[in-house]
């Protein structure tokens, strides 16, 4: 006799009826079990049929003309790590959209910024999310930072396909390692590559996106390790406004329609977004600064 | 083939509830009533890592008695499904009816269709915008499905507590009130599974902070309203008696017993 078969009818590709019983079994991960019962609500999912007909595939993302996000920065200090990001998508030479957010704080203690192919990326941080929670709420403990950082290579990777017709998302991982009690070592950045490549940042700052390059010489110059959050926030602000200065298709701060970065700090008590207000005055003494030495502050 | 023998449906459903209500009753019970800043869960529970208590989806809370490998499945069910769902659509679409619904139709039809029924009961609390709005679902083996406005006792000897918490409970009780009140259910003489059957006459018991899991839906956070009170917390809001730390001894955490009240072998001493 087989013991209880309707209330676990198993979970059969297709098979998925809503009720309670289909929910009883699975994977462990919500993702993959997004995945296998309901393959269409996975980020990117029907490009890799899509794409594969027309003429094209590599160019099939430009040809679409979906929008793109731009540039992330994230630097760690003293108490933890902050990750922040412009508010510009592109789409070729236009301007897709001037405020959308591209840094989501994810858990307690973790957030992500995303580069790359928008909607696809948008989506992908929502799964992540959804995904944290999920193992949270089932085991009673969050993830590891590490098993969170892995977790994303994991999505990322799944996005090879896609990502080989131009749908190119690259994330990046900030994270406050609760495990490690002294917090100026705590704060960790972690960048990927569009095959699911984890790379851990040592250094101590990372930036990615079409504007990274001049992000990255601007924090080369002004990261200072010891810096409070404050400090950490200026210079995440002072390096994005170089990234806008030089990249067409990352934002400058938009006075004008009170439109400023995304800023999000992570430390011990917690990931916290930054109030607009907060972010507002610091990025006046960015452009006060500026309009004394344009080139920008040395440290 | 093989003919089966003849048994009355009413019969076999009745057997049925008998097991399912027996296996609930050794149990510790659990005590869910709402509050003026939401929904409180107070259970008796010595472990601090096999919760009766749980977290569901950001306005829902879910407590359970009986037998745990059958509820946390259930729960694990619950979260998955709520976490789909506000996947599929939005945070806002998943509801506690929703939820407390497929908890009433995967119990019920297991107890029509299957030998052996859940020995659990359910509670799916849901906290609303306003006081008004709060929800308390009970479900109980058979599927049969309540919709409480004050409070919910499931679990162990329930009858005492209901009669107490009739007695003591009010509307918008502050947070430490609504735990002394939730404690006198629970102490009431009676309530102790550990006592001899007839032990209406035994002494109120005094439940330490380590005896309990607390857990609130807490109206006023943003986002995922579910918080445990524990540790020095808990003990902060507990009335002065509860407040001694002495451990008791020898008491396992959790409160599974054997199937079937571990049917006695020949001559066996369980």
């Amino acid at each position: 006799m087989e013991f209880r078969p309707s209330v676990t009818p198993g979970l059969m590709p297709g098979h998925h009826t809503g009720q309670l019983g289909t929910f009883l079994t699975g994977s462990e991960s919500f993702s993959d079990f997004v995945g296998v019962t309901a393959p269409h609500l996975m980020p990117g999912a029907g490009i890799g049929s899509a794409g594969a007909t027309g003429p094209h595939p590599a160019n099939a993302a430009e040809s679409l003309g979906v929008p793109h996000g731009t540039t992330i920065v994230a630097l760690t200090f003293a108490g933890g790590v902050v990750i922040a990001g412009d508010r510009r998508a592109t789409s070729g030479n236009v301007i897709a959209q001037r405020d959308i957010e591209k840094v989501f704080v994810t858990d307690n203690h973790s957030a992500v910024g995303i580069a790359g192919s928008a909607g696809i990326a948008l989506e992908m941080v929502r799964l992540f999310s959804v995904d944290l929670e999920n193992y949270e709420k089932l085991e009673g403990v969050p993830l590891t930072l590490d098993g969170k950082a892995n977790r994303l290579a994991g999505m990322v990777r799944q996005n090879l396909g896609a990502a080989m017709q131009g749908f190119v998302v690259v994330p990046l991982f900030a994270g406050y390692d609760t495990a490690i009690s002294d917090p100026a070592q705590a704060g960790r950045i972690v960048t990927y590559d569009p095959t699911g490549g984890r790379y851990d940042e040592n250094l101590g700052f990372h930036a990615v996106g079409s504007g990274s390059v001049f992000a990255k010489s601007s924090l080369k110059k002004l990261y200072d390790p010891a810096a409070d959050l404050d400090g950490a926030v200026r210079t995440a602000l002072e390096a994005l406004y170089d990234a806008a200065d030089d990249d067409t298709a990352t934002g400058g701060p938009d006075t004008v329609r009170r439109i400023y970065p995304v800023v999000v700090g992570i430390t011990a008590d917690g990931a916290v977004r930054r109030s607009d207000d907060d972010v507002a005055a610091v990025v006046e003494q960015v452009v006060a600064g500026r309009t004394e030495r344009p080139g920008g502050p040395r440290r | 083939m093989t003919m089966p023998f003849y048994s009355s449906v009413d019969q076999l459903l009745r057997d049925r509830s008998e097991l399912a209500r027996k296996g609930i009753a050794r149990g510790r019970s659990v005590v869910v009533l709402t509050y003026a800043g939401g929904v409180l869960f107070v259970a008796e529970n010595r472990s601090t890592a096999l919760h009766k208590v749980s977290e569901i989806y950001d306005k829902i809370g879910f407590a359970a008695v009986g037998r745990y490998n059958e509820f946390e499945n259930l729960r694990t069910g619950g979260i998955r499904m709520a976490d789909f769902r506000g996947f599929t659509y939005d945070r806002r679409d998943v509801t506690g009816r929703m939820l407390a619904n497929a908890y009433a139709q995967a119990l019920g039809t297991a107890f029509v269709e299957q030998q052996k029924p859940f020995e659990v009961e359910l509670c799916v609390a849901e906290v609303g915008a306003e006081s008004g709005g709060d929800q308390l679902y009970r479900i109980t083996y058979d599927g049969s499905i309540t919709d409480e406005p004050r409070f919910v006792v499931m679990g162990g000897q329930t009858d005492p507590i209901s009669t107490k918490l009739q007695e003591t409970y009010e509307h918008g009780l502050e947070l430490g009130a609504a735990i002394e009140v939730a404690l006198g259910g629970l102490q009431v003489p009676g309530a102790d599974p550990a006592a001899s059957a007839n032990g209406a006459n035994a002494a109120a018991r005094v439940l330490s902070a380590e005896a309990l899991e607390v857990a609130v839906l807490d109206r006023t956070r943003e986002r995922r309203t579910f918080r445990r009170l524990e540790g020095a917390a808990l003990t902060e809001l507990l009335p002065a008696a509860n407040r001694g730390t002495e451990p008791e001894p020898d008491v396992a955490g959790g409160d599974d017993t054997p199937a079937a009240g571990g049917a006695l072998g020949e001559g066996g001493s369980s």
